[in-house]
């Protein structure tokens, strides 16, 4: 019987991780529900400065913004943007990938990269594959606040004003839907993609107090709107990506649990005809 | 009819109001601004205060911003509300302590590689286990 009873054991531990990993998947439905709604709250924000900006683009200010110009590039920023914690299939690893890809096409360029770094999981990686890490953030939580951000965008901003980066990029998932995230590579400054069409009548705003510092501010404002909607959209991945992994992990450990109970019935068949075998042929014997 | 204008009041993290209204006050930076619909265009700072509007139906109401940027056009007002107090030794502060984050964060690298050093070990043992245990079961059949 000692083989039956091991494997009762393993049965009875297998179904306590099931039982953790279907807490976690149904924590992580529940959180990614929250995170969608946010995502889908900061959409018009950034939507209502780009409108803003492709107007100033119209109204030819007599100030050029630098977020606007090509410079040739020597050096380029990078943020990437992770998850805190793991148990979250590929998405941080597949992300990586693609963020590594890139920096070793600049490296091969011999243009050399900054880095910033949002969540623990990237910290960790970039930390043993080494780079040149200027600022980071960490543990924001699942309702991250822009606040935790700024400081950290900062750095990369000022840098690129002071010349030391010529683009600014963000490496982050983009949710799709519940079963697929597509890791992102976007260009931040120079910003693009704002269509410049022709304007019947020429205008321009009135600029308070002058038009240098309320660009200056707006252009700042948009850069962080982008990196903030990046973490929220890639909060909405992790927490799909978790659910999505944890509900295989549930089935995995469905379908290991089916096969040991037969291993077991098995084993304990085998025992009971032992024993009969036994009792019948000690009977014979007397 | 009175005249109306559009008026979208967003933050970073969410849209605080959407809505006609047919008059705007803001505290901008050059003091208090009432905007009426067909205000010629106007870009400009927000100090921390209250956003007034007084919507089609009579009935006024009133936001706190801790500032941000109003956007003026003849027919839609948009007010991009901070969430956060700005200030420039603020900012200044917090970019400071993203970067000793990051100083720190690769200063502290004995902790990380002893860690990937026994997770290493512990999956090859893991590895080991899993054969000798494969042999056994080849043994016994």
């Amino acid at each position: 019987m000692s083989g039956a009873k091991e494997i009762r054991t393993k049965i009875s531990s297998i179904k306590n991780t099931q039982k953790i990993t279907k807490a976690m998947e149904m924590v992580a439905a529940s959180k990614m529900r929250k995170a969608q709604d946010s995502m889908q709250a900061t959409r018009p924000y950034a939507d209502k400065i780009r409108n803003v900006i492709s107007h100033l683009a119209h109204a030819h200010p007599e100030y050029h913004h630098p977020y606007l110009a090509e410079r040739n590039i020597k050096r380029v920023g990078l943020v990437i943007i992770s998850t805190d914690r793991g148990l979250c299939g590929g998405l941080n690893i597949n992300m990586f990938k693609k963020a590594i890809t890139n920096m070793q096409q600049w490296a091969a360029d011999g243009i050399e990269i900054d880095l910033t770094l949002i969540g623990a999981k990237s910290n960790a990686f970039f930390k043993r594959l080494g780079g040149n890490v200027v600022s980071t953030a960490t543990h924001l939580g699942d309702a991250p606040s822009i606040n935790d951000l700024i400081g950290t965008i900062k750095v990369m901003l000022d840098a690129y004003e002071e010349g030391r980066i010529d683009r600014l990029y963000l490496s982050y998932n983009e949710f799709v839907n519940t079963m697929t995230q597509r890791p992102q590579l976007e260009q931040l400054i120079p910003i693009h993609g704002h269509k410049e069409k022709e304007l019947e009548t020429h205008w321009d705003y009135i600029y308070e107090p002058d038009s240098k510092p309320v660009m200056n501010a707006l252009m700042i404002r948009y850069i962080e709107s982008l990196v903030y909607q990046g973490v929220v959209e890639n909060l909405a991945c992790e927490q799909s990506a978790r659910m999505v992994a944890m509900k295989s992990a549930s089935d995995n450990a469905g379908e290991l649990i089916d096969e040991l109970q037969l291993a077991y019935n098995k084993a304990r068949q085998a025992a009971i005809t032992q024993e009969i075998s036994e009792i019948v042929g000690g009977a014979a014997a007397v | 009819m009175a005249m109306t204008m559009h008026v979208d009041i967003v933050s970073a993290e969410k849209a605080i109001f959407s809505g006609t209204v047919t008059m705007l006050f803001a505290p901008a930076e050059m003091g208090e601004v009432g905007i009426a619909p067909r205000h010629a265009p106007l870009l400009t700072w927000l100090k921390p205060g209250e956003v007034r509007v007084q919507t089609k139906e009579g009935d006024q109401r009133s936001y706190f911003v801790s500032g941000g940027i109003l956007e003026v056009q003849p027919h839609t007002v948009t007010v991009l509300a901070d969430t956060a107090i700005r200030a420039r030794d603020l900012d200044e502060a917090a970019a400071v302590e993203a970067k000793e984050r990051a100083e720190h964060m690769l200063a502290d690298k004995q902790a990380d590689i002893d860690y990937a050093k026994v997770q290493a070990e512990l999956a090859q043992s893991v590895a080991q286990l899993r054969a000798i245990q494969k042999l056994r079961e080849k043994a016994k059949q």
